[in-house]
């Protein structure tokens, strides 16, 4: 197992590094010069030399992007063009919002998820199973950035129960844990949830349901354990993959909560990759993307592992 | 995923000697499929509004007046209210149709083709060829289906040329994993080597036996994945990477409605509605498709 571990290890380090050559190409596609954005446009040629100097934009391609990682691991990713500030301490800040967020959706969606398909798999073919799968491909189909603004439209216009907009009271950036941050949170990690939701549904659902027609779980029966001693059976067999399914879902979320964070002006990386988005901040949109890429290529990883580590099954040398 | 998240590819065990009886038996098992026919019918009714748009709108989708602004659903002459700019919901919903289908539809389209020929490629030849083609899709699978979106269409700016581009590079990855690993399956069975064996040269094998086991499960798998496209496309749109105002689209209409949650909020909720139509119609429909093909079993 160890040596598989390690394999598994050495492989992720290739594919990390090629996300970052990617993220780092993207100011390739950028239509015009990677300067364009921050030098006016009756510079005199000079200066334009003199700032390609500084920037580092002289040099080969290939340079440019070793000299570009180089710094990224030690936590430099440059300057940002809109903010004149360190893109490592704009992301540092916006990252811990949406972790928050995802964290929070991917919790509400595992909870919910294993619940709602444990019933359905444990109720297989009968009209309760229709209602959950009906659920969950709905979770799965709903443009989740219109369902933000429906929730929107319900608690804080109509019902005026909860506030629609920021993390916290009067937009403020800054996270506390307190309860009126709490109620902040509420519908957006509410809306980001569905996904995981109908996702996890699906899976535990097809789990339990297999789980449930094998001979051991017959046996078990047979042998006379009560319900609950089964289901704790149930439990154990279907756990590394619900949970792995839960690891790789929160790495979707943390990458892909840009919708809902535009919905609720959540001042996290969506927020962050907004701004970079248009106001052609490039180092800005590289370095989000990139953390946030290798995130979700580390996550994957982990969950991997403790997959590996959770499931005697799995023995792959 | 969904919407943010690409779903899973049913890949095992799918070869099966497929003859004219087992397609009539997919037909006739989908047509007894009330679901299914449900969201065709949807679908259908969907395409036929957008092909038709300009005999069935009562107004133009463009030219508003501002002082009809945001009247309610149900006013006289705006069926289903105005937006913003004293335009006729209604009309601007059924021409949405048209760029908001092809925006959803085409991605998807350009990435069976190119996902399919690179997936088939890699798993036929093997070895080195295969091993940098999967390698290099491995690289575009490692990107959260959301962010790499955004990531190109941000970086190439607004546009729907560029957002196509975007979301085709985002669905080619899993076609081709899709692809590859039927491929590689049918490749090693007997009557492929029978075949080779018999003389048949690589394009004759690729087009009668390794396509006719491939395109299935890759077309199921894709009119699944028209349902994140439609929802990622809109979504683009929706951030103001997609297409521009003053066209009608979804994903913008529900961009440009936002600030109008708080006086018409039934209005502004309406074009979600359609994108939540289109997309869960193609995920019940492939579904309904896949257990009539047996794929799963």
């Amino acid at each position: 197992m160890l040596i598989y571990l390690l394999k598994r290890l050495i492989y992720a380090i290739p594919i990390a590094l090629a996300v970052s050559a990617v993220c780092f190409s993207l100011v390739y596609l950028a239509p015009g010069d990677p300067l364009s954005a921050i030098v006016p446009s009756d510079a005199s040629t000079e200066l334009i030399e003199q700032l390609k100097k500084e920037y580092g934009l002289d040099k080969p391609v290939p340079v440019q992007y070793v000299i570009w990682i180089g710094r990224a691991l030690v936590g430099d990713l440059g300057t940002s063009i809109a903010t004149g500030r360190p893109v490592s301490s704009e992301i540092g800040n916006a990252i811990s919002n949406t972790f928050i967020l995802a964290v929070f959706a991917s919790l509400i969606g595992f909870v919910l998820g294993c619940v709602f398909g444990t019933i359905a798999g444990y109720f297989n073919g009968s009209w309760i199973d229709k209602a959950v799968s009906a659920i969950a491909v709905a979770g799965v189909s709903v443009p989740h950035y219109w369902l933000g603004m429906v929730l929107v439209i319900l608690f804080a216009v109509i019902w005026g129960v909860l506030p629609a907009m920021g993390a916290g009271p009067g937009g403020s950036g800054e996270w506390a844990w307190d309860a009126e941050h709490m109620k902040h949170l509420v519908l957006p990690a509410v809306t980001l949830s569905v996904i995981p939701t109908g996702i996890i549904t699906r899976t535990v659902r097809a789990l339990v349901a297999d789980i449930l027609s094998k001979e051991f779980v017959t046996a078990l029966i047979a042998k006379g354990l009560s319900q609950g001693a089964v289901f704790m059976h149930v439990v154990k067999n279907a756990a590394p993959t619900a949970l792995a399914v839960m690891g790789v879902q929160l790495g979707y979320l943390l990458g892909g909560s840009i919708l809902v964070e535009t919905v609720f002006s959540w001042p996290g990386t969506g927020f962050l990759l907004n701004t970079a988005i248009f106001q052609r901040d490039i180092p800005l949109l590289q370095g989000t993307i990139l953390v946030l890429a290798l995130f979700f290529v580390g996550l994957n990883l982990l969950v991997d592992m403790i997959q590996t580590g959770l499931d005697p099954r799995i023995k792959r040398a | 995923m969904s919407a943010a998240t690409l779903p899973t590819p049913a890949v095992d065990a799918v070869v099966v000697h497929k003859t004219r009886g087992y397609w009539r038996g997919v037909f006739a098992r989908l047509l007894r499929d009330k679901v299914a026919m449900l969201c065709l019918l949807v679908l259908a009714a969907i395409v036929l509004m957008a092909i038709f748009a300009p005999w069935i709108a009562p107004a133009d989708p463009i030219k508003g007046s501002v002082l009809k602004r945001l009247l309610p659903v149900g006013s006289p002459g705006f069926p289903l209210g105005s937006d913003e700019l004293g335009r006729d919901m209604l009309s601007r919903l059924i021409y949405g149709a048209r760029l908001s289908l092809v925006m959803g539809i085409t991605p998807v389209i350009n990435a069976l083709v190119i996902g399919s020929f690179l997936g088939i490629v890699a798993g036929f030849v093997g070895g080195r060829v295969n091993t940098v083609i999967m390698r290099t899709v491995d690289v575009f699978y490692a990107f959260p289906s959301v962010l790499l979106a955004v990531a190109i269409s941000g970086a190439l700016g607004a546009g729907i040329t560029n957002a196509l581009l975007a979301l085709t590079i985002v669905f080619i990855p899993p076609i081709a994993r899709v692809a590859e690993s039927v491929t590689t399956q049918v490749r090693s069975l007997d009557f492929v080597e029978a075949a080779r064996a018999s003389g048949a040269g690589a394009f004759t094998i690729i087009r009668v036996h390794i396509l006719g086991n491939v395109l299935g499960p890759i077309f199921v798998y894709a009119t699944s994945l028209v349902s994140v496209s439609m929802i990622l496309a809109s979504g683009l749109s929706f951030l103001g990477l997609g297409t521009k105002p003053p066209d009608p689209e979804w994903g913008l209409m529900l961009n440009t409605l936002r600030t109008a949650i708080y006086t018409q909020p039934l209005v502004a909720a309406l074009p979600g509605v359609m994108i939540f139509a289109v997309s869960i119609s193609f995920n019940l429909m492939s579904d309904g498709l896949r257990s009539a093909m047996d794929v799963q079993r």
